[in-house]
C-alpha cells in the first residue's frame, strides 16, 4: 500500500485534480481510498455525487466519542469502490480543525480502515498550518507528497512552503515529495515556470494539467472527468498523471529556496518587474 | 479547652487540630457573618434541596444527564503512562507538555504510595504552544540525561501537546540527529490524549510503546536470553497499584517452578526501603529481560480492558501464546490463574498454594455468618470492579450497584458473565460510564451495606452513613493498603479480612448496650 498526500494554496484545485486523479486510478483496477483532511469536507463529492459526507468527527460529536463509531458510518464506497472518508472539522472561527484530523487518522487506523488497499490518499487543507494538518506525514503514514501549484506567485510560494514542511519530516520520518503538479491557470510561460522552480526545489514537475471548461461542467454534476465525460481529452490528462503517479521512481528530499531566491525567479521570467527601490513605502501621491 | 488564634500565639509550641480549630468561636462566628456577603439560602432552604437530591425524582434528572461529569472516577491518560514507565528499570518518564501536569501526577502517586516519584516534564509555554514545542522536548531530553542519567527515558503526552499535533517519533529523531542523546539511546513514547480514555489506556499505550521499542532492541536475541531449567512466563499485571500484588505473583509463579517476568514491575520502585541511601530508580522490569520478553512460552494478561492494545500487539508480532485472564482475586479467580499457569508451564500447583487455597476458604467459613447477604455497591477501573464482584459473590454477598467510568463496550458482556454464574448476581445493575455523582443517586434511593472502591468513594460514605472498603486507585486517606496484596488466596484473605472487619467496625458502632458482643 503506498500513501500519498495532496498538498497546495486553497483554492488551487487540490480536491479536483486529487478526485480526478484518482478515479483514473481506480479505473485502472488500483484499490483506492480517499481520506479529506479538509474541515469543507468537499475532498469526495465528486467520487460520491454528495454535498459533503458524513465527517468522522460531526458524526463522533453526535454520539459523544470517536470510540461509539462504526466504520461502515464515516466510511463510504463511491465511484469504482472508491473508499472515501472525511475527516472533517469545526465551524469557521472555533476549535481546533488540526486536532480534528489527528483525530480521525487514529481512529482508522484503529478501525482497521487500510486493510486491502494500493493506494490511500490524503487531501489536506491549503498551506502546511500547524501539527495537526501535518498529520498525514507523519511516520507510517503518507510516504509522497504531490503539491498542487500554478505559475501564480502566492501558489508557488505556498508550494515552497510546504517543501519546508516537508523537509522537517524528511529525515526522521522518510516522507518524499513526488514532484508538482501544475494545474493550469493560463498564465506566462507557466510549464518553463513550474518546471524551473521544480529543479530549484529539488524534485520534478510530474504532470502539467491544462485548463479545460469539462472539468467545471463535471464539478457541477458533481462528477470527475473520468465519469463525466471518459472520452475526453482532459480525461486522458488525469490518466497519465494517475500512470505517472503509479510508476514514479523520483521521490525527493526537498530543497526549498528563499523569499529572494522566489521573487528572482519570478523576475526572470518577467512575471514580475525589478524591483524598483525608490519607491518602496510611498503613496501614490509622493510618488 | 477553647484555643483561639491570639491564645494560640502565646503557646508557640501547640500546633492546633485541624479538626478542632474551625470550632472555636472565632472562627464560628466569622463563618456565621460570611453568610450574608454570599446571599446564603436559609438553612431549611439547603436542607430541603438536599433532601430532595436524594429521592428518586432527582435520580431520575441525575441520570437523564448528558453534558456533565461530576466526580468521574478515573484520571487522565498520561497519569497512567508514568506508571507504566515507572514500571521499568532505570526509566524517566517524561511527559511532553505543561509543568502542572507532571506536578499532578507527581503528588497523585507521591499521595497514594507515600515514596517519591521521579517524574519529568518539557514545561511547554506559551511559546512552545505557538511554535511547536521540538525545542522543549530536545532541551529535556538534554537536561535530563545530563542530571538524572537514565537507561530510558519514556515520552507520553498532555493535552496541549496533542491539540497542538506534536509529533514524538519526528521530535526524538531530532533529539538523536542533534546529538542529545546517543543514537541508540533507548527512549519509547506513546500519543497520550486525554480528551479520551483515561489513565487505563495511558498505561496500555505507553507499555506497548516501552515494549515495542525494547523488541527492538539488540538485547531483544533469544541467543543472549540465559539458559533456565525453569519455562518463563510474562505476567503483565496491568494498571495495579497494589506492589503487594507484583510480589504476589512473583512468589506464586516461583513456587509453581515458574520462571516468572513481570511486564512493568514498580514493586520496587514504589516501595523502596528507607536504608539510609535515595535510588532514582530503585527497580522495575530488566530493560534486557523486557527485550526478551518475546521469547517467553506464554504472556498471561491479566487484565482485560486495560491491556488491548497490549494484547493486540503481542498476539500479532511475538510468536507465544497469550492467556487472557480477569484479575485472579478470589478462590475461582486465583484457581483459574493456576490451572491456566499449570497448563501451559506444564508444571503442577504445588501443595504450599493448595493450603493457603484451604486457608482461604477456611476463612470465608469463618465470616460467612456476617459476611453473607450483605448487599454492596462497587466502582472503580472496569478490570478490578469485574474481579472484585466475582470474589464478592463468592463470599454471599450481593452486588446492588456497579459502576465503572472508564469502561468500555466489552465490560457489560464480562460482567453479565460474571453475575449470571453466581444465584447472588440477580440484583445487580451495571452502570458502565457512570460517575460517582450516578453512584450517589443509586445508594440513596436503593441502600447498600457496604461500599467498595476508591478513596474517592468516602464522601458518599460519609453522606450515606454507609462504610466504605477501600480498595483500588487512589488511596490517600489510609496507609499501606497497596502494599498487600489482594491477588491470589493470600490476596483475597486480606480484602476478606478488611470487608469482614469493616463490617463488624459497623456493627459494634451501631450495636444497643444488650447486643455490644465480646465475640464476633
Amino acid at each position: 500500500m503506498r500513501q500519498i498526500a495532496f498538498y497546495g494554496k486553497g483554492g488551487i484545485g487540490k480536491s479536483t485534480t486529487q478526485q480526478n486523479t484518482m478515479a483514473a486510478m481506480a479505473e485502472m483496477g488500483q484499490r483506492v481510498m480517499i481520506v479529506g483532511c479538509d474541515p469543507k469536507a468537499d475532498s469526495t463529492r465528486l467520487i460520491l455525487h454528495a454535498k459533503a459526507q458524513t465527517s468522522v468527527i460531526q458524526l463522533a460529536a453526535e454520539k459523544g466519542s470517536v470510540e461509539d463509531l462504526e466504520l461502515d458510518e464515516v466510511l463510504v464506497e463511491g465511484q469504482w469502490g472508491i473508499k472515501c472518508v472525511e475527516s472533517g472539522g469545526p465551524e469557521p472561527g472555533v476549535g481546533c480543525a488540526g486536532r480534528g484530523v489527528i483525530t480521525s487518522i487514529t481512529y482508522l487506523e484503529e478501525a482497521g480502515a487500510y486493510e486491502n488497499l494500493d493506494f490511500v490518499t490524503y487531501d489536506v487543507l491549503g498551506d502546511v498550518v500547524c501539527g495537526g494538518f501535518a498529520m498525514p506525514i507523519r511516520q507510517g503514514k503518507a510516504q509522497e507528497i504531490y503539491i498542487v501549484t500554478s505559475g501564480e506567485m502566492m501558489a508557488m510560494y505556498a508550494a515552497n512552503n510546504i517543501a519546508r514542511g516537508i523537509l522537517k519530516y524528511a529525515h526522521s520520518g522518510g516522507v518524499r515529495l513526488g514532484g508538482l503538479i501544475c494545474n493550469s491557470r493560463n498564465t506566462d510561460r507557466e510549464d518553463e515556470l513550474i518546471m524551473e522552480l521544480a529543479r530549484r526545489l529539488n524534485t520534478q514537475m510530474i504532470h502539467f494539467i491544462p485548463r479545460n471548461n469539462v472539468v467545471q461542467h463535471a464539478e457541477l454534476r458533481r462528477m470527475t472527468v473520468i465519469e463525466y465525460d471518459p472520452t475526453n481529452s482532459q480525461a486522458d490528462q488525469y490518466r497519465e498523471l494517475a500512470n505517472k503517479i503509479v510508476n514514479n521512481d523520483m521521490k525527493t528530499i526537498p530543497t526549498p529556496i528563499t523569499m529572494d531566491e522566489l521573487e528572482e525567479l519570478l523576475i526572470d521570467f518577467g512575471i514580475m518587474a525589478q524591483e524598483d527601490e525608490t519607491v518602496i513605502g510611498k503613496a501614490a501621491a509622493v510618488a | 479547652m477553647t484555643t483561639t488564634p491570639e491564645n494560640s500565639s502565646e503557646v508557640p509550641l501547640r500546633v492546633l487540630d485541624h479538626n478542632d480549630i474551625f470550632r472555636d468561636e472565632v472562627y464560628q462566628k466569622q463563618f456565621e457573618g460570611k453568610r450574608e456577603f454570599e446571599d446564603a439560602a436559609s438553612k431549611e432552604e439547603v436542607q430541603r434541596v438536599l433532601d430532595w437530591t436524594r429521592g428518586w425524582e432527582y435520580r431520575e434528572k441525575n441520570f437523564a444527564r448528558e453534558g456533565l461529569t461530576v466526580n468521574p472516577a478515573k484520571a487522565c491518560q498520561p497519569l497512567g503512562a508514568v506508571l507504566a514507565a515507572l514500571g521499568f528499570e532505570g526509566t524517566m518518564p517524561l511527559v511532553h507538555g505543561s509543568q502542572g501536569c507532571v506536578a499532578y501526577f507527581r503528588s497523585h502517586f507521591a499521595r497514594h504510595f507515600k515514596e517519591p516519584v521521579p517524574a519529568a516534564s518539557t514545561s511547554m509555554t506559551e511559546d512552545a504552544a505557538v511554535f511547536g514545542g521540538i525545542n522543549n522536548l530536545v532541551e529535556a531530553m538534554e537536561n535530563i540525561s545530563a542530571l538524572y542519567k537514565p537507561k530510558h527515558i519514556a515520552v507520553s503526552t498532555t493535552c496541549m501537546a496533542e491539540v497542538i499535533g506534536e509529533d514524538l517519533f519526528a521530535y526524538i529523531g531530532a533529539a538523536r540527529e542533534q546529538g542529545v542523546i546517543a543514537e541508540d539511546f533507548p527512549v519509547s513514547y506513546a500519543h497520550t490524549p486525554s480528551f479520551v480514555g483515561s489513565h487505563i489506556t495511558g498505561y496500555d499505550v505507553m507499555l506497548k510503546g516501552i515494549l515495542e521499542m525494547l523488541a527492538k532492541s539488540p538485547d531483544a536475541d533469544a541467543s543472549k536470553v540465559k539458559k533456565s531449567d525453569k519455562p518463563r512466563l510474562n505476567v503483565i499485571p496491568g494498571f495495579d497499584t497494589y506492589v503487594g500484588n507484583h510480589r504476589e505473583y512473583r512468589r506464586i509463579l516461583e513456587l509453581m517452578g515458574v520462571d516468572p517476568l513481570i511486564l512493568g514491575d514498580h514493586s520496587s520502585s514504589l516501595d523502596s526501603p528507607a536504608e539510609g541511601e535515595y535510588f532514582l530508580y530503585p527497580g522495575g522490569t530488566p530493560l534486557a529481560q523486557g527485550a526478551q520478553a518475546k521469547f517467553s512460552r506464554a504472556s498471561l494478561i491479566l487484565q482485560q480492558t486495560s491491556l488491548h492494545r497490549t494484547t493486540e500487539y503481542i498476539q500479532k508480532d511475538w510468536k507465544q501464546e497469550t492467556v487472557l485472564l480477569e484479575t485472579p482475586l478470589g478462590v475461582k479467580g486465583t484457581d483459574a490463574f493456576l490451572t491456566e499457569v499449570a497448563r501451559v508451564a506444564e508444571v503442577s500447583v504445588p501443595t504450599e498454594l493448595t493450603v493457603e487455597r484451604g486457608r482461604l476458604v477456611d476463612a470465608i467459613t469463618d465470616s460467612h455468618a456476617y459476611v453473607h447477604g450483605k448487599r454492596v455497591a462497587i466502582a472503580g477501573d472496569p478490570d478490578l470492579v469485574i474481579a472484585l464482584t466475582r470474589f464478592v459473590l463468592e463470599l454471599g454477598m450481593i452486588p446492588i450497584h456497579i459502576v465503572s467510568t472508564n469502561a468500555d463496550s466489552t465490560f457489560k458482556a464480562r460482567m453479565e458473565k460474571v453475575l449470571s454464574a453466581s444465584k447472588f448476581g440477580s440484583e445487580a445493575t451495571v452502570w458502565p460510564e457512570k460517575d460517582l455523582w450516578h453512584l450517589r443517586s443509586l445508594v440513596f434511593t436503593e441502600p447498600v451495606d457496604l461500599l467498595i472502591g476508591s478513596m474517592q468513594l468516602k464522601y458518599i460514605s460519609r453522606e450515606a452513613k454507609v462504610p466504605l472498603v477501600r480498595v483500588g486507585f487512589p488511596i490517600f486517606d489510609r496507609h499501606h493498603l497497596h502494599r498487600f496484596p489482594i491477588v491470589g488466596y493470600t490476596g483475597g484473605l486480606h480484602l476478606l479480612t478488611q470487608l469482614v472487619n469493616t463490617i463488624l467496625d459497623e456493627m459494634d458502632r451501631e450495636a444497643p448496650d444488650h447486643s455490644f458482643d465480646a465475640v464476633r
